[in-house]
């Protein structure tokens, strides 16, 4: 990008370090080895998301820009490096306690939407509740405001397989934000929509940020997609290339 | 013609695409193999008992030797005939001629105590006395250890079978019921049958030995012809004087193993029954999965034009080979593990034990076979409807 | 428990498959009921032996007699409450295959040793004063269609005076039993009849019942009788009759051995069947697995969902097995006569529960580690 993109960037940085970034990523490193080969996926990412932030993150295939999302939603371990997110290292997190902090701080989004497909949308939405200690009719009630919130509130007692693509990424959304957690990360999650759902999917995500103020990083290589974030990443070869802003 | 061939060609097509995707399934086939192996060992298991015991019971015997007890008894064990019957029964017509006079011979039975080594406690074991007529009479019998007892003394020749099941009688022991001490000197054979289970003595020293003075059990006579057999009873039975009930030895024994094969018979066919029907239902459940699993497969070879049928009866053919692959395991391991598997058990009806040998006959491992084959068709038979049943488009939908 | 839905929806999701799983279950446990029932009915003599009663033999063979002038110096042992004596009668009612236990005893004394058989007063009445008369239980009589009133012929060994082998008797009397298990199979009659009818055995008898006062007694009691007549013609051998039913049951084989062999079998073919099941729904499900621990679900919650899973699978194949099982076995003996007493034992229902849950824990704790085990990262990719 342009010298006066990657200032900009620094400046970025530096504004999001006073303003107490929420997630902040140093110098993460990540290896794979298949067999004697040794994957150097990510190499050194340096990366600041601050509160109420939609980040894109691009890059061609095998960039790691799905391992860095996993790594942001703690389902991977960095192999060099640290993550913070809040005030928690989890870099430095257990399995069980990743998976309490995940079930607090992540909504997580697929391509594939990952429905389960002997539910129905609402019991689909409601199972990041169960972690709780929400009481039944608690858990009523959260599932449908965040059904209404997607549009979706005539069809929770439809089963995934009654429902389109679009559909189902909207429960899919839902179920993401309904124990309101910190970040809402994204993969790819317009890769098997039609143009049309793409636009509403998108759309409802731009809501959730600007109206309700969720942090979201979506990773993508789709510009289109990308150009609703307000700020786009570039992974390459394991190494944050630079950063646009919208 | 055509189209028969046009058919047969598609069932070999999608069976050898069932063979290749076998692999991918092994463990569902495995496990409808192993359970179906299990069926059939159980069944041909509990059967061969019923057939061990009947076998023994129906070796003995031949159907020219006749036995006589008292009218109203039901065995000879309760029977009990004079010396004074015994010489009129052995002057009826029909009696075969040895050297020495009529061929009959006369017998005591009674019943005696012996630790049973399978579970150490005491059991009832027959204690026959007998003439040296007995063994005119029953032709089958070798001696195959020691040597048989001498007449007027204390000894006593113990059946292979009683050798095997029960404490304390090899040649050269001593065993002792009441005030009697008595010594074993040989062990017999008789062709597998029932004599094998008991001890046998002298006569006359049983006699006393119980206080029976010249009463005996039976009399035991060999016809000069199995024809004869109506001759003989009906001389004795029209004798006032005598009030005896006259059988065809092989006739007296099975009626005597009656009760007891019913009932392993009864038994065994019920717990085949109920494990063939759980075996069906893991068959089913195995060619459903099989069938899911190839769904793409099936579909895509409808959608090329093959037709139903050849569907369905592949999947069936599979069902019953693998059917059948259990079902040989099973019938194998049945054979090795239980055909002449000595063991003892009470005969109600005689109150003695009986030894006998587990039997896994051809006709039983038939039955098995034929069980297995069924299992595979009846568990096959659904999935493979369904398969074939499911439209082209739903199939390729799943995937 | 609130994860209720999640896990019942993974059960309805083959339900082809989760239905035949489950028959297949309800088929092993209808087996484990009934055969327990079978094993037990083969034992029975065992239990409903009386504690405080002791069985007298000859002591040098089962098929001797003692006589009947021993029952004044028995009743005078210290510790015997009651004596009553016994003779099998060993005859043939139509067919020797309708074999049953046919029993001449002086009745007053006989019914005092055996309370647990129940015989209303005026039946009881009629008995003792009829010479002929007799009673049966009441599965003999409706085995054979018995009604009170009707003459019962039996052709028996034992010649009487007249030359004969054919006896007759009265059914005076059908007694139930005061508990199910209480053996209604016997034919009772009077042992004066027997005895003054017969031609040879007189004053004799086939065994002795004694009452004791101290079940914990038995033994002291038992040796002192049968050093009483030790050296005697006529010597003793007594036991509880609790020792006696053993040796008979003994003797029949180790039938339990039998029954436990292939319940086993049956039992390993289940937990092949039932596992192979789980397995396979485990790994139809690796992605949405995935997605539960993405949201949150801890690897122990994995894999308690997939144990409960398979718990519920064999509680509900099991419970209807046993269900099934109880109902079949109040239809009665199998086996037409050979086993009388068919019931199922208590015990057997918590037995069968201990069973299913170790059927679902084996079936379910591979699948279970596996669902816990699997990688997040590995299982999406796979998508």
């Amino acid at each position: 990008m342009s010298p006066a993109t990657i200032s900009q960037s620094q400046e970025s940085t530096a504004a999001a370090e006073t303003a107490g970034a929420l997630v902040r990523v140093r110098d993460v490193h990540k290896v794979y080895t298949r067999g004697s080969e040794r994957i150097d996926v990510l190499q050194g990412v340096n990366l600041d998301v601050p509160r109420g932030d939609f980040v894109a993150l691009m890059g061609p295939s095998g960039s790691g820009k799905t391992t860095l999302l996993n790594l942001l939603a703690g389902l991977d371990r960095p192999s060099g490096g640290t993550v913070q997110i809040g005030h928690d290292r989890i870099d430095k997190m257990g399995e069980g306690e990743l998976a309490r902090w995940r079930s607090h701080h992540v909504g997580f989004v697929f391509q594939l939407y990952n429905l389960l497909p002997t539910l129905t949308a609402e019991r689909n939405v409601e199972l990041p509740l169960l972690l709780t200690s929400l009481s039944a009719n608690e858990r009523k009630k959260h599932v449908s405001a965040v059904l209404t919130v997607v549009g979706l509130s005539d069809r929770g007692k439809h089963y995934p397989r009654q429902l389109s693509g679009g559909q189902e990424q909207r429960v899919a959304i839902a179920r993401a934000i309904v124990a309101d957690p910190t970040l809402l990360l994204c993969d790819e999650p317009t890769g098997d929509l039609d143009r049309k759902s793409e636009e509403e999917i998108l759309d409802l995500l731009q809501a959730l940020n600007r109206e309700h103020g969720k942090t979201i990083i979506m990773v993508t290589h789709n510009a289109h997609a990308a150009a609703r974030a307000r700020r786009i990443v570039y992974l390459n070869k394991g190494q944050l290339q630079s950063e646009a802003i919208q | 013609m055509q189209r028969i061939i046009n058919w047969i060609t598609q069932v070999y097509a999608v069976g050898v695409l069932n063979l290749r995707t076998l692999p991918r399934r092994f463990g569902s086939s495995a496990a409808t193999i192993v359970g179906v192996a299990g069926v059939v060992t159980v069944f041909v298991a509990v059967l061969s008992i019923g057939e061990g015991f009947r076998a023994t019971l129906q070796q003995t015997g031949s159907p020219s030797t006749a036995l006589v007890i008292r009218t109203g008894s039901d065995t000879e064990m309760l029977s009990g005939i004079t010396l004074m019957d015994s010489r009129v029964i052995q002057d009826a017509p029909g009696i075969a001629r040895g050297g020495s006079g009529p061929v009959t011979s006369r017998e005591l039975l009674v019943l005696v105590d012996v630790p049973k080594i399978s579970t150490g406690t005491e059991a009832n074991v027959p204690l026959r006395g007998v003439t040296p007529e007995a063994f005119a009479i029953r032709t089958n019998l070798h001696i195959i250890a020691g040597r048989n007892f001498e007449p007027g003394r204390n000894e006593i020749m113990v059946g292979a079978g009683a050798a095997r099941e029960f404490a304390g009688l090899q040649v050269g022991s001593t065993k002792t019921w009441g005030k009697t001490n008595w010594t074993v000197v040989g062990i017999f054979t008789d062709g597998g049958s029932v004599s094998e289970s008991e001890i046998w003595s002298d006569l006359t020293i049983l006699q006393g030995a119980y206080n029976r003075g010249t009463l005996v059990s039976s009399v035991h006579a060999r016809l000069s012809s199995p024809d004869e057999f109506d001759t003989f009873k009906g001389a004795l039975v029209s004798n006032p004087r005598l009030n005896v009930k006259v059988l065809r030895e092989t006739d007296y024994f099975s009626e005597q193993s009656i009760f007891l094969t019913k009932l392993v018979q009864n038994l065994g066919y019920l717990i085949a029954a109920m494990m063939g029907i759980g075996a069906v239902f893991g068959a089913i459940n195995t060619m459903y999965s099989a069938v899911a699993a190839r769904t793409r497969e099936i579909a895509t070879l409808r959608a090329l034009g093959f037709g139903g049928g050849p569907v369905v009866i592949s999947v069936i053919v599979e069902s019953i080979l693998l059917a059948l692959a259990g079902g040989l395991i099973g019938g194998a391991i049945a054979y090795t593990a239980f055909n002449n598997f000595h063991t003892s058990t009470m005969n109600w009806q005689s109150f003695s034990q009986v030894a006998f040998a587990f039997r896994v006959t051809p006709m039983l491992l038939i039955q098995g076979f034929l069980y297995s084959v069924v299992i595979g068709l009846v568990g096959g038979l659904f999935p493979a409807v369904r398969a074939a049943r499911t439209s082209v488009a739903a199939a390729l939908r799943e995937l | 428990m609130k994860f209720l839905p999640l896990i019942w929806s993974n059960l309805r999701r083959k339900r082809v498959r989760t239905l035949f799983t489950l028959l297949s279950i309800l088929v092993a446990f209808l087996m484990f009921g009934y055969l327990i029932a079978v094993s037990n009915a083969f034992n029975i003599g065992v239990q409903i032996a009386g504690v405080d009663r002791l069985v007298l033999t000859n002591k040098v063979s089962i098929i001797l007699p003692l006589p009947i002038s021993d029952l004044e110096r028995i009743e005078q042992v210290p510790g015997v409450t009651d004596v009553a004596h016994a003779d099998w009668f060993g005859g043939i009612y139509q067919d020797p295959k309708n074999f049953f236990a046919q029993i001449a005893a002086d009745p007053e004394r006989y019914l005092r040793l055996y309370p647990e058989f129940l015989l209303p007063e005026d039946q009881k009445k009629a008995w003792m004063a009829d010479r002929t008369g007799a009673i049966c239980g009441k599965y003999l009589a409706d085995r054979f269609h018995w009604k009170i009133g009707d003459r019962i012929p039996i052709m028996a060994a034992w010649q009487k005076k007249d030359g004969t082998t054919s006896w007759e008797f009265n059914l005076d009397g059908i007694y139930t039993g005061a508990t199910p298990t209480t053996d209604t199979t016997q034919f009772i009659f009077h042992y004066k009849y027997f005895d003054e009818s017969r031609v040879n055995g007189h004053g004799e008898v086939g065994w002795y019942i004694i009452r004791i006062a101290h079940p914990d007694q038995a033994p002291q009691i038992a040796d002192r009788i049968d050093a009483m007549f030790a050296n005697s013609d006529y010597e003793t051998k007594t036991s509880t009759e609790k020792a006696f039913m053993q040796g008979f049951a003994k003797q029949v084989g180790d039938i339990g051995a039998i029954i436990t062999a292939i319940l086993s079998v049956v039992f390993f073919i289940i937990l092949l069947v039932a596992g192979n099941t789980m397995m396979q729904s485990v790994r139809e499900r690796v992605t949405e697995l995935a997605v539960l621990k993405t949201v949150g679900f801890s690897n122990g919650l994995i894999l308690t969902l997939v144990l409960v899973e398979s718990l519920m699978l064999a509680a509900m194949g099991g419970l209807l097995g046993l269900g099934l099982a109880w109902l079949l076995i109040r239809r009665g003996d199998p086996t037409g006569g050979a086993l009388p007493i068919f019931v199922m034992p208590t015990g057997s229902l918590a037995l069968g529960m201990v069973a299913i849950l170790l059927l679902g824990l084996a079936t379910g704790s591979l699948p279970a580690l596996q669902a816990m085990r699997l990688r997040v990262v590995q299982s999406l990719r796979r998508a």
